[in-house]
């Protein structure tokens, strides 16, 4: 059983179990344009909730991705190296960053679910 | 600029337009500016093969005339000699309705803006320039020119009409139907075009590396109805800053305030051409000791090309070293839509700004190997 969180920073987290799959949202793609390049965290890295995680890179400008919760990488999605387009072609399916082991699952408590996140795009 | 507030910032006569072609607008040179409109990398290859339309607007188009002796004999030698005392280019060897790259200079030598210069094609005219300066920078040169040429020369500000450049392949074809004179102009060259009682400066030049034209036009419904007119051609797309920017950047055209400005001089940024060789032995500009000798004995730094041979965009402000001896920096990178990787331009020490020499970018702490390299990335395609 998956459950998606997201943050007001436009990340998005798919729990199961102990493992948690982070991206960016559609919204967040929408408004960096073209992906050009994409850095995922190496395995084994371990990241505080907040924490710069990942980097992502448009036409436009570099953006940070924060970890949504705490953990430790279990596997960066290394094809966006080769194809970072992947990230505006499928933001949150196959544009996934990185797979973590989650620390503390009660952080999960202080995101939004897809309505909730809905409503606050809505309100940008 | 970025706080200032949406409400203090100033409007192109083109700002309605690019709200109905649904342009993202951004504070840019005190304007509100379409930073995009279909997207950068769209509008970037579509005016590669195409043609796109910019509002530029916000820049400084203005006139510098004599105030006596308009249209005399020797007028234009005259007000030749008035710009050459702050330029370092051959004013007044310019044909009628010729245009020169030139660079406006402190005392220093060092840029304090770059500008075309056009020579008024109309014989009337002799003794007046038409004068393009950047919109960051545009009151400060012109209270320059005021201040250094005002008794002899007066200055008529046109920022108040319609300045956009239509670039790429398909931008005189598209032009000709409504400005016959577009097919007779080559790379450099102005016409003056009154019809219907409106005024208009036609020019093939832009910032592209496209062929293309740059069209001053009243700021009025006439010069809107026209833009219009334009954007109803199937062959012409609205393009914002961000395509500019990367089209630019492609065509290893400097951006001021980021690849020169006050601390550097036109030999470090590698715009020497602009000083024609009658100046350089008249030696007779400002700063002419200093860019002189950088000629003969080579600047400490140099601007150069740099191609990064990963995939990671080195943007403006990254650090260039070799091992680990810092060696010089980034002033404007991104991603080449065209060339389909990253490239940047920026300074490095002179011994080391030999195309092919390897460099490495520090980007987020770390060394991403790249080398010096030619520019520009893509070839122009001036109509000469």
């Amino acid at each position: 059983m998956t459950t998606t969180y997201f943050t007001e920073d436009h990340e998005w987290i798919a729990v199961d179990g102990d493992t948690g799959t982070v991206g960016i949202t559609k919204y967040a793609a929408e408004q960096l344009g073209d992906v050009v390049f994409v850095e995922v965290p190496d395995t084994g890295k371990s990241f505080a909730k907040g924490d710069d995680m990942a980097v992502v890179e448009s036409v436009k400008a570099a953006s940070d991705v924060y970890a949504p919760v705490a953990g430790e990488v279990l596997e960066g999605n290394e094809a966006l190296a080769d194809a970072p387009q992947t990230v505006n072609e499928d933001p949150e399916g196959t544009g996934w960053f990185c797979k973590l082991k989650l620390a503390e699952k009660g952080e999960l408590n202080g995101l939004m679910n897809a309505e909730a996140y809905a409503k606050f795009c809505e309100g940008l | 600029m970025a706080d200032t507030e949406k409400t203090d910032l100033k409007r192109t006569p083109l700002h309605a337009i690019h709200l109905e072609m649904g342009g993202k607008m951004v504070p840019f040179a005190g304007y509100d500016m379409p930073v995009q409109f279909e997207g950068v990398k769209a509008e970037h290859l579509w005016t590669r093969t195409h043609a796109g339309l910019f509002d530029v607007s916000h820049m400084g188009p203005c006139f510098l005339f004599l105030k006596e002796g308009l249209g005399a004999p020797g007028s234009h030698e005259r007000i030749a000699a008035l710009i050459e005392t702050l330029v370092p280019s051959n004013i007044a060897g310019l044909k009628p309705g010729q245009g020169r790259l030139t660079v406006l200079l402190n005392s220093d030598g060092g840029i304090l803006d770059d500008l075309i210069v056009t020579r008024m094609p109309d014989p009337a005219l002799e003794g007046m320039l038409y004068i393009v300066v950047n919109g960051a920078v545009k009151e400060e040169d012109w209270a320059v020119m005021t201040r250094e040429l005002g008794a002899s020369a007066g200055l008529q500000r046109a920022d108040d009409r319609i300045l956009m450049a239509l670039q790429g392949p398909d931008a005189e074809a598209v032009l000709r139907p409504h400005f016959p004179e577009a097919a007779d102009l080559s790379f450099m060259r102005c016409a003056y075009i009154q019809k219907d009682g409106e005024k208009y400066m036609l020019s093939r030049c832009g910032y592209t590396g496209e062929d293309g034209f740059e069209l001053l036009l009243p700021g009025n419904e006439v010069g809107q109805s026209f833009v219009r007119t334009l954007l109803d051609d199937p062959r012409v797309k609205p393009i914002g800053l961000g395509a500019r920017d990367s089209l630019r950047l492609e065509a290893g055209l400097c951006l001021y305030g980021h690849d020169m400005d006050a601390d550097r001089t036109p030999v470090e940024a590698d715009l020497q051409w602009v000083i024609q060789k009658g100046r350089r032995a008249r030696a007779d500009f400002p700063g002419a000791a200093k860019i002189l000798a950088q000629l003969a004995d080579g600047p400490a730094q140099k601007r150069v090309g740099i191609q990064p041979l990963g995939r990671a965009p080195a943007r403006e402000g990254t650090e260039i070293r070799v091992g680990d001896e810092p060696v010089g920096v980034v002033t404007s990178g991104g991603f080449g839509p065209s060339v389909e990787k990253p490239v940047a331009m920026g300074y490095v020490r002179t011994d080391l700004a030999e195309a092919g020499t390897a460099i490495d970018l520090i980007i987020r702490g770390k060394p991403h190997p790249a080398e010096v390299c030619a520019l520009p990335f893509v070839p122009s395609n001036y109509k000469r």
